[in-house]
């Protein structure tokens, strides 16, 4: 069955990671803040991914649980990235 | 027939991968709105872009980093409890479960100010601004709204676990309950984490 010996994260690694997601947040703001257009959204997409990667590894155990779980993160991900892309696909060039 | 010690059939892997089904469904719930949202917002560049400066970016900026911390918590309870220590266990889930009730009381403030101002869905002063901000503001109430019934929805499920692991129901051999209500917890956090720049920051 299962992997009897489980990965203890130590709290200094949570801490960490709070840490950089605090800092990307407070980024996101600023950069966000100066007019620049359409790449506003983009730096904002960009480090609000940024940010769901580290929740996802780290407090979502996806780096410690077993492989599975990652693999099936990754393809709903995947799906996710499908849907908008062929939605916008077909919305542009209708 | 030496072994008859009960043995309550547990499977720990199956019980989570069931929780990430869960998470699933409820991704692809948001990505969904996030695409109305997009598509929206690109015909209506104009009106999308006065009424997001309607939004309190400062409230906006306080909630994402109290539900980062209360994230940490509580993935923090469950190191505490693999490591056997239940009064830091249950620390980490209370400190949790204040953040949520914190989280809570400012969305009631942030909207209440919005309606004190007109803007709520249905209102006429919103339906004077034209159907941009109808658009807009329908999807930040539905959106945030349906958001904040998460967060709800979570705090009533890290109370049970709080009160479960206080009761040794859930304890250092057998913490998967815990381990998914963080993870519910956590799914909470990361759809946060694309509502808040979508709504307070691309204006």
């Amino acid at each position: 069955m299962d992997n009897k010996d489980h990965h203890i994260v130590p709290y200094k690694t949570y801490i960490i990671i709070l840490s950089t997601l605090v800092v990307l947040t407070l980024i996101s703001v600023a950069v966000t803040s100066i007019e620049l257009g359409a790449l506003t959204v983009t730096i904002a997409l960009v480090l609000a991914s940024l940010k769901s990667v580290l929740v996802l590894i780290y407090f979502m155990h996806l780096k410690f649980d077993q492989k599975i779980f990652a693999i099936m993160v990754t393809g709903i991900i995947l799906l996710i990235i499908i849907v908008i892309v062929i939605t916008f696909l077909d919305y542009f060039f209708r | 027939m030496a072994q008859h010690i009960a043995h309550p059939h547990r499977d720990d892997l199956a019980s989570k991968i069931g929780m990430w089904l869960f998470i699933f469904t409820e991704m692809l719930l948001f990505a969904g709105l996030f695409l109305v949202y997009s598509v929206y917002r690109y015909r209506n560049p104009q009106a999308f872009h006065l009424a997001a400066e309607e939004l309190d970016t400062f409230i906006g900026t306080v909630n994402t980093i109290i539900l980062l911390i209360s994230s940490m918590t509580a993935a923090m309870s469950i190191t505490a409890i693999q490591r056997g220590h239940k009064k830091q266990t249950l620390i980490f889930l209370g400190i949790t479960l204040f953040l949520a009730c914190v989280f809570l009381v400012n969305k009631y403030f942030e909207w209440g100010a919005k309606f004190s101002h007109g803007l709520y869905p249905g209102s006429e002063y919103l339906a004077e601004l034209g159907h941009g901000d109808v658009l807009f503001f329908g999807l930040y109430f539905f959106m945030t709204g349906l958001h904040a019934l998460h967060i709800v929805v979570g705090l009533v499920i890290l109370a049970v676990i709080f009160f479960r692991v206080r009761n040794e129901n859930v304890h250092q051999t057998n913490y998967v309950l815990l381990e998914n209500g963080a993870l519910y917890w956590h799914l909470v956090d990361l759809i946060w984490i694309f509502l808040f720049p979508l709504f307070y920051l691309v204006t």
